[in-house]
């Protein structure tokens, strides 16, 4: 079943930096997606259109039978909610504790005053230790989160997006400023939720390796245009070779 | 090639050290400057100092009032102080990038507080005169409107460095603005702000002495009469007791600002 149909997405920055032009493609329920492409490509901008942190110039968004591009504040905040996001430099609260920034993720189911004050059910602090739990930070729980490593950030910022109950996870170079070891550990937990919780992913990602290692499907971004969207396998050296405008023997990754 | 550089540069440095004496030298024609003599004043001013400008018996006597004084003016800067800091705290929301509510009232609030800074707190105690005439209310006023411009300016700042990164994670769960303010906003700038709070009494602690020597309240009144009726030994206690309490402020403060950071 389809989840997200982007359809003829546009995005022009004020001075006229074109980041998007004319972008199509649509996703199903369950598939993890990875966008590549260089450095300005417009990766991080198409991302973020998707739950409406920046605004298309031209085009529509549909996600779950609601169109993105024109809706209101209240309605997009239920679509919010549904989306869950993980950043390239974590995003925490440095100075909250572990718990504090995973319950977060529920800021979007309450009322304003509830959020304000920090109150939350105790079914909702039962979920975000389960989770702390399932993720290995058992024991970190109560640690402010400038403690704690990059890995054990990143996976607090997982955490955080599942305890929303997304249907969807966007993530934006989720392993960019991590370590190899780190950045597995973060991969499979990813690829974990896909499988096993069924949540549709959609990642940006730098390491074309772990896009063809994890993904279901890869869409190859240059100039903000879709230049590839196919299988892993189907991805040729020459088509790899497009996306970055690079010639052969020139990428790290051979 | 990098010689012509570094000539080039050399010659640049000298050019800038020559102009800078030029103009130093022009200014000291106009105004009349005299260097000797401002030097060989300094020994004068002090052996004034050490044999008139120290407390003596007599003026311990009037500690009391001295300090009853002082105590005035620290509470009128501390009031003045947290006033101000909590309108600047909101008005630097609506000022920062990251928590804007929209670009006018961005512009706004620092244009607002841009034209309450510049002022000098002096010019505002003067123009406070005729609206309020002499009493501690004028003082606290011209406080207040020096803080609000200062502080909402370093809060600009403050929310915008410490904060944007996790506004946008809070922005992305569906968080609203009020929400994001106080589990986001404030839980990552909060030592900061309390430091520039700190500072802001610290500095208005000296200030509002001076603005006390104008608006007749507090300790700067009391300076302002001792020193008029040539009682040098009183207007000294009043000074040290004002420096030694900047000094007790300061040490706290940097013991607050060691702990919470």
């Amino acid at each position: 079943m389809e989840l997200l149909n982007i359809n003829r997405l546009s995005k022009e920055y004020k001075g006229g930096t074109k980041a998007l032009s004319n972008v199509n493609f649509s996703v199903n329920e369950g598939e993890f997606v990875s966008i590549i492409g260089p450095s300005g490509a417009g990766k991080s901008t198409l991302l973020r259109c998707i739950n409406k942190m920046i605004d298309a110039t031209d085009g529509e968004i549909v996600f779950d039978g609601v169109s993105v591009t024109d809706i209101n504040r209240k309605d997009l905040r239920k679509v919010r909610t549904k989306i869950g996001m993980i950043f390239q430099h974590y995003n925490l609260v440095d100075r909250l504790s572990v718990i504090e920034n995973v319950l977060h993720g529920r800021l979007g189911y309450k009322t304003t005053l509830e959020g304000i004050i920090g109150k939350y059910t105790e079914k909702e602090k039962k979920k975000a230790f389960d989770l702390l739990k399932k993720l290995g930070l058992k024991d970190q729980a109560y640690k402010r989160c400038d403690q704690l490593s990059g890995g054990q950030k990143q996976r607090v910022g997982i955490a955080r997006a599942l305890i929303q109950n997304p249907k969807l996870v966007l993530c934006d170079e989720p392993i960019a400023s991590l370590d190899p070891n780190a950045s597995k550990v973060i991969m499979d937990h990813l690829k974990n939720i896909n499988v096993e919780m069924g949540i549709t992913s959609i990642f940006n990602l730098h390491q074309v390796d772990v896009a063809m290692k994890y993904s279901d499907r890869i869409i190859g971004v240059n100039s903000g245009e879709i230049i590839y969207d196919g299988t892993p396998d189907n991805l040729s050296e020459e088509k790899i070779h497009e996306i970055y405008g690079s010639e052969a023997g020139e990428l790290i990754t051979e | 090639m990098e010689l012509d550089v570094m000539k080039k540069k050399n010659r640049k440095f000298m050019l800038f050290w020559i102009a800078l004496i030029g103009i130093t030298g022009f200014f000291m024609v106009i105004t009349k400057y005299d260097p000797i003599k401002s030097f060989t004043s300094i020994p004068k001013a002090i052996v004034w100092t050490l044999t008139n400008f120290y407390p003596n018996s007599n003026s311990i006597e009037k500690l009391p009032s001295i300090l009853s004084k002082l105590k005035e003016t620290i509470f009128l800067s501390i009031a003045a102080t947290t006033t101000a800091s909590a309108f600047a705290l909101l008005f630097g929301l609506f000022g920062s990038k990251t928590t804007k509510i929209n670009n006018l009232l961005g512009v706004l609030s620092r244009t607002i507080a841009s034209i309450f800074r510049n002022i000098p707190i002096v010019a505002w105690a003067m123009i406070l005169l005729f609206s309020f005439g002499q009493n501690a209310l004028t003082g606290y006023f011209a406080l207040f409107f020096v803080t609000f411009g200062f502080l909402t300016r370093a809060f600009i700042e403050t929310i915008d460095e410490a904060s944007y990164e996790s506004v946008e994670a809070l922005r992305a769960t569906g968080a609203t603005y009020f929400q994001i303010v106080f589990q986001g906003v404030i839980p990552s700038s909060i030592p900061q702000i309390i430091s520039w709070v700190l500072f802001m009494t610290e500095t208005n602690i000296r200030s509002s002495t001076l603005v006390g020597i104008l608006t007749g309240t507090g300790v700067g009144f009391v300076f302002n009469i001792y020193y008029k009726s040539m009682d040098y030994n009183s207007a000294s206690l009043v000074v040290i007791s004002i420096i030694l309490t900047v000094f007790a402020i300061e040490i706290t403060s940097n013991y607050i600002r060691r702990v919470i950071l």
